[in-house]
């Protein structure tokens, strides 16, 4: 066990230890299942939100491009992506690609291997094509007149692009952002289906023991909390930008 | 008159013994239950099912369901029976009741060929079952709560990932596995099989004793008269009961 | 390829008939959930403040809370809620809930949530003068909502509901976890039994795409006609 898991798990443990006596029996009987999973599902929101934005902002830049063919392919990512339900992409590359299997899919396969690599995979693309869609509307709301001004300054279409115009749409596009990264958090929980024990994963195994209804509640108390924290961290972000 | 409309009301709402009885079952678990080229779910247990319901002179619908909310599905009235080679164990003894057993299941670690793999070396690999199983349940308690468990939606999934090499082994029931090495001579049962002492009974909701007896003695009838037999022998080529 | 043909050994007419069922679901969750949400964002515009406590706390919790949790929830807690309810009213046991139901209601408790804020950012988008007028003019309570607020409110708030309506639609695919024969729940199932995952996913996937897509056209199609008469 590599010393990554060693440290998630004794997070838990000390949560767990600690929340003894505050939390209700139902739970605290499976505290560290759930705990467990939460720390899956943050950490597969944190990679693929911050895996996502890169993504994201390159094909946003790819759809303001002057070449038609960049404009294209990034307008088909977001169409496509956008278009189909995350559950299907998931199942389409976990069950579908992975079917292949590993003479077909060579050097590939430890990727396809993993249904971890996968989710992470398919949440980064996810989120990317929804981060691509809405950052384009936020270039859309700049005045055509300030890349003018900027390129008659002297400056490249990249550089005009860096220094002007994504700043400024990053501004316009962030409480949207937000409403996305929540959308990614809970659309994370699909992760389940392909063998990735998140939070959702460990839930329905705990609900298996015993089928009580209050396994879900917690659960449901968990993300509505992780939501709660994301969204306060958001609006933060959100007064700094406005200062500035 | 108002106690006239209440009777009434109360004669209504109790369902009419004509009424088809509704059975449960999964169809992803061949051969006993998996669902065929024409979209219809086939195997041992329908069959099973089928015969009992001939047997009591009822009608009968045979629903599919998903194994993870099949319990709550009963005990929720979506249906009256469920016969899905369901284990009958003491959890579920507390949301449900069980008829007498129609066969007894063991266990199996299925891996490749040569893989080297013991029964007691399972908490050292990725080992596959199917979610809210016996299986599952036996394979937790060998790894532990942190051991690389994964678990699939049905039992067929976890077959396709230990074909591709996703997970090194996966507990199987014993009859699903046989059945399926049947097709992938590449793979093997390791070690002897795992008796748990695992009884595969008819689960009904536990208000409905009547139906429970009435199964138990259907069950009874076509044992004694060579229903079962004929059945399990095109499945199984033996008598499984 | 033949595989995905209508005869008996296609599972083309399956198929097709997996995308009815999606459909079906995300129309009648449509239909119960847009009243709900109403409902919920009346109750958010309310003089009464305990009724908007309980409709804010509402929609945090939906929104929080994954889709896919909440359609299980519906699924397993639905029928324990409709058998206490039903307890209350003294009719015993036997009252059933498909699976549809179950996914409708969950489906439809989801769409309420974000839509009752499209609606009421709506109504409150009719300028107040406007209502002032109609009272001056002597229309009643009801003449100046069904008159003056309802058409406006239409209008302004069908960008956002069209949104959440696609967002539905692909919604309906965690109906396959509980088993409905909705589109990709026919998917997997043929793509487990021909041994072609691939193919199916995939074929599931490209209708889908077909739906969103048909939607979109829909929805440009109706914005166009609630604007007629609008100055660009």
């Amino acid at each position: 066990m590599s010393l990554y898991q060693d440290l998630k798990y004794a997070i838990s443990d000390g949560v767990c230890y600690a929340a003894q006596g505050v939390t209700p029996e139902g739970f605290a009987a499976y505290c560290p299942r759930y705990i467990d999973g939460f720390l899956v599902t943050l950490e597969l929101l944190l990679l693929s939100s911050a895996l996502g934005l890169s993504i994201g902002t390159l094909v946003a830049v790819a759809r303001v491009s002057r070449q038609r063919a960049l404009r294209t392919a990034a307008w088909a990512w977001s169409y496509v992506f956008r278009g189909t339900p995350l559950l299907v992409q998931l199942w389409i590359v976990y069950y579908g690609l992975g079917s292949l299997g590993p003479e077909k899919l060579g050097i590939l396969w430890p990727f396809f291997k993993s249904g971890w690599a996968v989710g992470l995979a398919v949440l980064t693309i996810n989120t990317s094509a929804y981060i691509a869609e809405i950052l384009r509307g936020g270039i859309g709301t700049l005045p055509p007149g300030q890349l003018e001004a900027a390129l008659s300054c002297g400056m490249s279409r990249g550089m005009a692009m860096r220094r002007i115009l994504l700043p400024q749409a990053f501004r316009v596009a962030w409480p949207a952002y937000g409403n996305e990264l929540i959308l990614l958090m809970k659309g994370s929980a699909l992760v389940s289906t392909i063998t990735v024990m998140d939070l959702m994963g460990q839930t329905r195994s705990v609900f298996a023991r015993g089928y009580s209804l209050e396994t879900y509640m917690y659960s449901a108390v968990l993300y509505a909390l992780l939501a709660l924290l994301l969204t306060a961290g958001l609006r933060a972000v959100e007064k700094r930008l406005r200062v500035a | 008159m108002t106690k006239t409309l209440i009777a009434l009301a109360l004669l209504a709402a109790s369902p009419a013994a004509a009424e088809p009885l509704r059975i449960a079952t999964e169809g992803a678990f061949p051969p006993f239950s998996e669902i065929n080229a024409n979209g219809e779910v086939v195997g041992f247990d329908i069959d099973i099912a089928k015969a009992l319901c001939a047997k009591m002179e009822r009608e009968c619908e045979i629903i599919a369901m998903d194994w993870d909310g099949i319990i709550p599905g009963l005990v929720n009235d979506k249906y009256d029976a469920i016969v899905a080679s369901m284990s009958i164990t003491e959890e579920r003894k507390q949301t449900v009741d069980f008829t007498n057993p129609y066969y007894s299941n063991y266990l199996v670690l299925l891996a490749k060929k040569g893989s080297g793999l013991t029964v007691d070396g399972i908490a050292q690999q990725a080992v596959g079952a199917q979610r809210a199983s016996i299986s599952s349940s036996w394979a937790e308690e060998q790894v532990g709560a942190r051991g690389d468990l994964r678990l699939y939606d049905t039992l067929t999934a976890s077959f396709t990932d230990l074909e591709a090499g996703r997970i090194d082994s996966i507990v199987s029931d014993y009859f699903p596995a046989l059945d399926w090495l049947k097709d992938h001579p590449d793979f093997e049962v390791v070690g002897d099989r795992i008796d748990i002492g695992d009884q595969i009974g008819i689960a009904v909701r536990k208000d409905d004793a009547e139906l429970r007896d009435a199964l138990n003695v259907a069950l009874e009838g076509i044992v004694a008269d060579g229903t079962y037999g004929q059945i399990s022998t095109g499945y199984f080529g033996t008598d499984i009961h | 390829m033949e595989l995905l043909g209508f005869g008996a050994e296609g599972w083309g007419d399956d198929l097709l008939r997996g995308a009815a069922l999606t459909v079906q679901l995300a129309v009648v969750s449509l239909a119960i959930g847009l009243t709900f949400g109403m409902v919920l964002a009346l109750a958010k515009l309310s003089r009464f403040a305990p009724l908007r406590w309980l409709a804010q706390g509402y929609t945090l919790f939906i929104r929080g809370v994954p889709e896919f949790l909440i359609l299980l929830l519906a699924f397993f807690g639905t029928e324990k809620a409709v058998a206490a309810g039903a307890a209350l009213l003294g009719l015993e046991g036997g009252i059933e809930v498909p699976k549809f139901a179950a996914a409708v209601g969950g489906l439809s408790a989801i769409f309420a949530a974000y839509g009752c804020e499209v609606i009421r950012g709506a109504w409150l988008a009719v300028p107040n003068g406007q209502i002032e007028a109609g009272h001056s003019v002597g229309l009643s309570r009801w003449q100046i909502f069904y008159r003056i607020r309802l058409p406006q409110l239409w209008r302004i708030a069908l960008p956002g509901l069209g949104n959440l309506w696609l967002v539905m639609l692909k919604d309906t695919s965690l109906a396959a976890v509980l088993a409905i024969d909705e589109l990709l729940r026919v998917a997997k199932v043929a793509g487990e039994v021909t041994r072609q995952p691939l193919m199916f996913l995939l074929a599931a996937g490209a209708i889908y795409l077909l739906l969103t897509a048909i939607s979109d056209k829909m929805r440009a199609s109706f914005e166009a006609r609630a604007n007629r008469g609008m100055a660009r």
